[in-house]
């Protein structure tokens, strides 16, 4: 029998059945000898049966068909392959448009510095935030750091956002107007992806964080040392700006 | 891929039942689990591998929902109490049986959002307070708080209706 006084905690826990046999048992004592507490568990007891039995019969409803999870795996399986295509037509217009950059440079400056930096992200997570089949190229992230390291010519630190609540995915190499940048994924329980991109710059070396919005995505952009970085994900997502801050805080410290 | 299928089917109908008390409408329910379902098949392998997927879907459907009442919040939602339909509560259960259910499903519907949630994973969905925390993504504690708030406030509803004028109620009381 321990002696730690009983709480609120452990009464609602008792109710619940959560608790350990001893502690349980130790909880029961109690009751016994305090019938106001004992009745208040009791009825917190029955409301719990009479919700349970309340609605029981909605989980007893036979499930219709929009719910039958066989044809909804199958419909997800047919997915790919229209999705393919939506991959195959993005590419071309991303060939498209960067052909018509190319034109366009000659006659008119280009885009630089963070701004740049934050458009390459935001194509870079419009492209392979939305990709189902390959996100990224490498998931093994002793490999990746290997890879965009020597890509970039510079020793390039993952971030870890698990902290956070966000799971490293994996990367890749992506051109850019302005060389190669590192791309790495990161989503958290909900599926929801978010994309560091982060490359050498040549103008812009040292800036303080600018928010960043484009349609459906939103991120903030900031440059340290001569790297700039950007981090793009969904715009609903109000946790960006902590998420920012940490990757900068752990860039700073390689 | 039958593994997918086995571990989800099974929870397919409580997540059916959390989805009715969170939106009332069946029909809107009942899409909402289905993009759930659509959404857990895509990313069947993101989750973490820790055992049971049952907190994990309910994470996802919750999530769903949230957003959806962000996005209807602005035209105002119009899904009410008078929409329980006889439907709602189980159709072979005795008429009296039946009142008192409806009765507790519409004391239920007046508790605040995030009590209602707490009460429902906890109680009713038996998840551990542990999952329940990670699923609406709030500490052990707020659980612990919540779950005590709504409980007494349902039971401060249940004896008020139990006292106050004759009714279904309490007739229905006096066999308990």
């Amino acid at each position: 029998m321990s002696n730690r006084p009983i709480t609120e905690d452990d009464l609602h826990a008792y109710v619940d059945r959560a608790l350990e046999p001893e502690r349980e048992a130790e909880v029961a004592t109690y009751l016994d000898k305090h019938p106001d507490v004992a009745k208040r568990v009791a009825a917190f007891s029955d409301q719990r049966d009479l919700l349970r039995s309340a609605l029981l019969p909605i989980a007893e409803e036979p499930l219709p068909p929009q719910l039958n999870l066989a044809r909804i795996i199958e419909s997800q399986r047919r997915r790919p392959s229209s999705f393919r295509w939506a991959v195959a037509a993005m590419l071309m217009l991303s060939i498209g448009g960067l052909g018509g950059w190319v034109i366009r440079g000659a006659t008119q400056l280009p885009t630089s510095g963070l701004t740049a930096l934050a458009q390459e992200a935001s194509e870079s997570y419009k492209v392979y935030a939305s990709d189902r089949i390959r996100p990224v190229e490498l998931r093994d992230s002793t490999e990746l750091a290997q890879w965009v390291s020597s890509q970039l010519r510079q020793p390039i630190k993952l971030p870890d956002l698990s902290q956070s609540g966000y799971r490293f995915m994996g990367g890749r190499v992506v051109p850019t107007a302005h060389g190669p940048a590192a791309m790495f994924m990161y989503d958290d329980d909900r599926g929801d992806r978010l994309v560091v991109l982060t490359r050498p710059m040549t103008t812009d070396q040292n800036e303080p964080m600018a928010p960043l919005s484009s349609g459906d995505v939103a991120g903030f952009s900031w440059a340290d040392r001569g790297m700039g970085y950007s981090l793009v994900g969904p715009r609903r997502d109000d946790s960006l700006r902590p998420l920012a801050n940490e990757i900068r805080k752990q860039a700073r410290t390689i | 891929m039958s593994d997918m299928l086995h571990q989800i089917e099974p929870v397919i109908p409580a997540l059916r039942r959390y989805a009715r008390t969170l939106v009332r409408n069946h029909a809107a329910a009942d899409d909402l689990v289905q993009d759930c379902l659509e959404r857990a098949v895509r990313h069947w392998n993101q989750r973490r591998d820790d055992g049971s997927p049952r907190p994990w879907l309910f994470a996802i459907l919750h999530n769903l929902a949230v957003n959806q009442f962000r996005r209807t919040a602005s035209r105002g939602r119009h899904v009410g109490i008078d929409e329980v339909s006889d439907h709602e509560v189980g159709q072979n259960a005795v008429q009296e049986q039946k009142l008192m259910y409806q009765d507790v499903i519409e004391k239920l519907a007046k508790l605040p959002d995030e009590q209602r949630a707490v009460l429902l994973l906890v109680a009713v969905e038996d998840l551990t307070y542990a999952e329940a925390a990670r699923v609406l993504n709030i500490p052990i504690g707020t659980v612990m708080s919540r779950l005590s708030r709504a409980r007494e406030k349902l039971q401060q509803e249940i004896e008020r209706s139990a006292a106050g004028p004759p009714g279904n109620v309490v007739q229905l009381r006096s066999h308990s």
